[in-house]
């Protein structure tokens, strides 16, 4: 029975760990189907973690939170989209540039709402993510150890469903994938190439920031200037891993997840030493890469930048 | 673009950046005014603030010039940062352990460390040209991936200071601080003591990085432009298929271009640790010289002599930006928000184009006709 | 003729000016297009043809001018607005998104939405069979564009037009990448589109298409409208010197040379494509010295595949390449370069040149590690800045400074600039990879020129070209490629287009 526990315990984590990663990754998705590179999804999570940890603990409600943290990644995906739409900007440039200032936004924020802590005051426990499931199940039992999760991990697989429907059954989805793919011919079909563009861009800030929430108001209690260190890039190595597709990105983030549920597991028993295993949902998604990558070819026009004649 | 336009985008850039700033601290409810005035005095009030910018900016020029050389072969070296925590703990390691006559000492930590950032950044370029993987993400895991295994090694129980979440010291023989052991010598406090300016001056630690940094900055100025080297880099950065077409290596080139790019970013953790910090701390978060070495590689239009400059302005904002929060309590991270908005105007040369042609219109007093 | 109606001007631009910055490239035009009519639009590369339909469709705003869409005054600010107003625009290089199927090109932008936003795509596919049907218009509404031919690509974007209940159609250089059977056809086509009252512009500089199917054409040259006339009232000739602007004979004047040995050979060649798929298959082929080799076919047949492996850019997986008796197959790009081989690449922007690259830095490409260029590693500017000086002399590039970046060159001075490089190098076998596409008669003519002249000096020249008539034109012996295979090849005085055409669509061959 320990073991199965043990295992139940390393599959519970695993999904509490790649929830965000989803979020985030969904976000890449959209955003890069649409043909517009947003490496700047790291900066996008960092400034929803602090949103949503901060209006949380301030309103006592992580649903406001958590809402808040969708709002506060559109807005810096709003400066992303302007630069790269609007202003034909190198897309990696302008994601740079959000990744210096979403964190620097957040952490001045934290400052200045928090009396100069490095660090938002940790939400009630009472006020964190509500677990729908729990006492549903005997507490540690192996079913309960996977199922009896915060909200977030549950939404986060609806969104992916959400995502796949809108992208491949509805008309914006088709447009969407259209711009990416052949701009041009989009266009020359009365598409408004821009204002698709936009569409995706934005909602690709706000599934970032929600991935930002839902580890700073579920996986823990606040948000800290390292909370947020490298699932942005970890979820855009997903996107690729999956082959620009929704359900294939949440397989990525699966096992980017199950990476440190495992180290995670490992750390506790102390066999192994912590900073080795902290390198190895970053190796992995290497490796990872390396296994997978040569096969899969992204949208066509995604990363150029396109320019409506006058 | 030409060049004068390209300088103009980054000062209309910079001037940008720093009107963010502003109503940041403004919002915030600080003086933007005063804000600024104590970053000014907080780099030119005193020799000493002086030479403190000038050691801050060494490591930023570095890895601003290996970001700067990897943009020119076509690749975006987001991994200066790994790069350059490899460079320092391989710098330390050698300082500490090995025993070798002065100067010798200091030239193989340097080397040593070169050695270690180029291997870690050609793991990146090889990654790109064997597997086609994007550096961008595999720079960036290698960044973590670096700054973990730096503090597996610190932890190390024969490197590990006792009682101190760093390593042991490099030995006095492989350090590269300009005088430093006659600055504290009897003689030295002396000659110090009558000569206020140099005293303030030498007072921090003042060190040859910054020399190796100009040399740095000129040698790849000079393969860039006078070497077939650079020639077959630059056409594998602006076209690889027609370099690839010419006869040219496109995946060797991108390794070479990649191990240069570390060897210059670990150059500048090497010349951090033996200047200035002496040790490797135990990080639990990225220091961010890689990802500053970006924004002035970015903010140089990825010229190496420009890193230059843009080195010290960085250096500069990031060591003033430290002095707001003791003496008024504004956050430094204003610093952050500023760097990140010059750099997103900078993306975007077309907007600039636009305001620029805006402002010259209504300068000549011209009504122009819309074209459309 | 008899279904055009003279009292319906469908279409008519007035005084169209169009300026790209200090460039003219539409000036004062006037055009008028009657309901039932086949107009066409006769001009060089780059003479505004495009440019003033683009317009017409909303892809461009004119710098001054009016347009009339069945008498009533429009604004064109869109494609969405032309495609109100009836307006269809097939373009030169398709607009099909490769990964959706023809249903889902046709529909986008007019999806059928079963509400909330959520696709119809039954009924799509349904009003697309009816269109197809109703036209004359075969294709298979749920194939996906990447696996169908040009010809059912081309009448996918006809049916787009349709299925927006286009009644103007612009095609734009339709027939530029069709064998001479699917031509006739989308003639018929076109007849039968007239015929049930819509009426047709083609997009062309192809006079023998004109004489045979369009009505009228209007003549534009460099971005002036020249003139209107009734085409069964002119003959090719004079449509020709109107075109150019001055009397051309499109023969290629060169002598009989009796080729000698051979100096390329290439044995049961087999190479992949990027999907994987068998692109070559088993391809033989000989070129001799002192011959032009025309490798004819339609697009897609392999020759990008075989001018890869021949450079060295792509892997054979098979087969020998045999450059005077030595085996190439499968040696780096530069190991074939010294062998003797140059090529002028089918993409000047892509892989002949370094836009961003000086003209000098451009034109050592090749050979910037040798001697004089450079020596141990370090470049020797003086030697560099020499020779691009003389070169772009002695092949009249355009502007005369070889510090001009490659991409701010016109498309005819940049394919001097790798004529002026590849030519240099004096090569054995010099392969030219549709080296004329997109430029103007001129500059056509000068290219060919300096194929002959390579193959009077008893060099080989392997031309790949999908244009038949440049083929024709400049080849001594005529290989037609079909399906990764060479099915014939045929002496350049006993070829006809028709035999050639049957040839390229694979007529007279097993398939397999």
């Amino acid at each position: 029975m320990k073991i199965l526990n043990d295992i139940g315990g390393i599959i519970g984590i695993s999904l509490m760990y790649s929830a965000p990663l989803i979020y985030t990754s969904l976000g890449g998705v959209l955003t890069e189907n649409s043909g517009v590179v947003n490496i700047g999804l790291e900066g996008m999570m960092t400034i929803g973690a602090f949103a949503g940890a901060t209006v949380a603990y301030f309103t006592g409600n992580p649903w406001i939170g958590f809402i808040a943290a969708g709002i506060a990644g559109a807005l810096l995906a709003l400066l992303h989209a302007i630069a790269c739409v609007t202003f034909t900007a190198d897309q990696v440039v302008s994601g740079i540039a959000i990744n210096f200032i979403g964190p620097g936004m957040a952490l001045f924020l934290t400052k200045i709402f928090f009396d100069g802590a490095a660090m938002t005051i940790p939400i009630d426990l009472n006020d964190k993510m509500p677990r729908p499931l729990d006492g549903l199940f005997t507490q540690g039992s192996f079913i309960d150890s996977i199922f009896n999760q915060y909200a977030t991990v549950y939404i986060a697989f609806i969104l992916v469903f959400l995502v796949w429907f809108m992208l491949y059954k509805t008309r914006i989805g088709l447009r969407i994938r259209s711009v990416g793919e052949h701009p041009k011919a989009a266009e020359t079909l009365g598409v408004n190439v821009y204002k698709v563009k936009y569409l995706a861009v934005i909602l690709s800030g706000v599934l970032a920031g929600l991935g930002g929430a839902a580890m700073s108001i579920a996986v823990v209690s606040n948000f800290r200037n390292t909370l947020i260190s490298g699932q942005g890039f970890i979820a855009l190595a997903a996107v690729i891993f999956g082959k620009w597709k929704p359900q294939g990105a949440m397989w990525g983030c699966l096992l980017f997840g199950a990476a440190q549920g495992i180290s995670i597991y490992l750390g506790r028993s102390g066999v192994i030493s912590s900073q080795l295993l902290a390198m190895l949902p970053y190796i992995i998604t290497i490796i990872v890469l390396i296994l997978f990558v040569g096969e899969s070819r992204g949208p066509a026009a995604n990363g150029v930048p396109y320019e409506r004649n006058k | 673009m030409n060049k004068g336009n390209k300088i103009v985008i980054t000062f209309i850039s910079i001037l940008f950046g720093l009107i963010v700033g502003a109503l940041a601290l403004l919002i915030a409810g600080f003086n933007p005014l005063e804000a600024y005035q104590i970053m000014f005095q907080g780099i030119f009030g005193s020799p000493k603030y002086i030479s403190w910018t000038i050691v801050r900016s060494t490591p930023l020029i570095l890895t601003g010039i290996s970001v700067a050389f990897a943009f020119k072969t076509g690749l975006f070296n987001i991994g200066a940062e790994g790069q350059y925590i490899i460079g320092s703990l391989v710098a330390t390691l050698v300082g500490y352990f090995f025993e070798l006559p002065i100067v010798i000492h200091a030239i193989v930590a340097m080397l040593a460390g070169c050695l270690a950032a180029a291997i870690w950044g050609g793991i990146a370029g090889l990654l790109k040209a064997r597997f086609g993987i994007n550096e961008v993400i595999t720079t960036i895991m290698l960044n973590w991936t670096a700054l973990y295994f730096s503090n597996y090694v610190v932890f190390w129980e024969p490197f590990k200071r006792p009682n101190r979440d760093a390593s042991q010291q490099i030995l006095d023989t492989a350090s590269i601080e300009i005088l430093e052991n006659w600055k504290v010598s009897d003689a030295g406090r002396e000659f110090l003591s009558n000569n206020q300016f140099l005293k303030d001056f030498l007072n921090p630690p003042v060190n040859f990085g910054f020399i190796i940094a100009i040399l740095v900055a000129i040698l790849v100025w000079y393969i860039l432009k006078h070497t077939t080297l650079g020639y077959q880099l630059k056409a594998v950065g602006f076209n690889r298929d027609a370099a690839e077409y010419g006869g040219i290596d496109i995946k060797k080139n991108m390794v070479v271009a990649m191990m240069i790019a570390g060897a210059i970013a670990g150059l500048a953790g090497a010349t951090q640790v033996l200047g200035v910090s002496k040790e490797t701390a135990i990080l639990t978060a990225a220091e961010g010289y890689g990802f500053d070495g970006m924004a002035v590689a970015l903010i140089a239009s990825s010229n190496p002599i420009a890193c230059i400059p843009a080195g010290l302005l960085f250096g500069g904002l990031k060591y003033a930006g430290s002095k707001l929060q003791p003496s008024i309590g504004a956050p430094l991270e204003v610093i952050n928000i500023t760097i990140g908005v010059i750099v997103f105007f900078i993306a975007m040369p077309k907007l600039i184009h636009i305001l620029q042609s805006a402002i010259s219109k209504r300068k000549r007093g011209v009504k122009v006709e819309n074209t459309k | 003729m008899s279904n055009i109606d003279y009292n319906t001007r469908v279409v008519e631009m007035k005084n169209i000016t169009k300026k790209f910055g200090d460039f003219t490239a539409n000036d004062n035009i006037d055009l008028t297009v009657h309901k039932g009519e086949i107009h066409a639009l006769l001009g060089e590369n780059g003479a505004g043809k495009t440019t003033l339909m683009n317009i017409l469709y909303g892809l461009y705003q004119p710098t001054s001018g009016e347009i009339f869409i069945n008498g009533q005054k429009v604004q064109v600010t869109n494609p969405n607005v032309a495609i109100g107003l009836g307006i269809g625009m097939v373009h030169q290089h398709f607009m099909l998104i490769d990964p959706f199927t023809v249903t889902q090109n046709i529909m986008l932008g007019m999806e059928e939405s079963k509400g909330l936003g959520i696709l119809d795509l039954d009924k799509a596919t349904k009003k697309v069979e009816e269109l197809s049907k109703k036209y004359g218009l075969y294709v298979d509404p749920n194939a996906y564009i990447q696996d169908i031919s040009v010809g059912m690509q081309q009448r996918v974007e006809i049916l787009k037009a349709l299925y927006r209940g286009a009644d103007i159609l612009i095609l734009d250089e339709p027939t530029a990448v069709l064998t001479p059977q699917e031509i006739e056809e989308l003639m018929v086509i076109m007849r039968s589109l007239t015929d049930q009252g819509k009426t047709v512009i083609i997009i062309t500089h192809k006079l023998k298409e004109i004489k045979q199917v369009a009505d009228y054409c209007t003549i534009i040259r460099r971005g002036k409208k020249i003139d209107t006339v009734k085409v069964e009232d002119v003959s090719e000739e004079e449509l020709a010197s109107m075109m150019v602007g001055r009397n051309v004979s499109f023969k290629v004047d060169k002598a009989h040379k009796e080729p000698g040995e051979v100096v390329l050979e290439i044995d049961n060649l087999y190479v992949k494509d990027n999907r994987g798929l068998d692109a070559v298959k088993g391809l033989s082929l000989q070129l001799r010295k002192g011959e032009v080799l025309g490798i004819a076919g339609v697009d897609g047949n392999g020759q990008k595949e075989l001018l890869e492996a021949l450079t060295g850019l792509r892997k054979a997986e098979s087969g020998r390449i045999l450059m005077k008796g030595k085996d190439i197959t499968n040696l780096s790009p530069r190991e074939i370069i010294d062998s003797g081989i140059n090529n002028i690449p089918e993409d000047r922007q892509k892989r002949g040149l370094v836009l961003d690259f000086t003209v000098a830095e451009n034109l050592i490409l090749e050979n910037y590690h040798k001697k004089p260029f450079s020596n141990k590693g370090r470049l020797n500017h003086k030697a560099i800045d020499d020779f691009a000086s003389e070169s772009i002399e002695k092949f009249d590039v355009r502007p005369r400074n070889i510090r001009q970046l490659a991409g701010a060159l016109s498309g005819g001075n940049q394919q001097k600039v790798i004529l002026a490089r590849e030519i240099t190098n004096d090569p054995d076998v010099l392969i030219a990879a549709q080296p004329t596409r997109g430029l103007d008669v001129g500059a056509i003519e000068y290219v060919h020129k300096y194929l002959i002249n390579q193959r009077d000096n008893d060099k080989a020249v392997l031309l790949i070209s999908f244009e038949l008539d440049e083929i024709m034109d400049v080849s001594d012996r005529i290989a037609v490629i079909y399906n990764g295979k060479i099915v014939d090849v045929i002496d350049a005085k006993d070829a006809d287009e028709k035999t050639i055409g049957l040839l390229m669509a694979g007529g007279g061959v097993d398939n397999e």
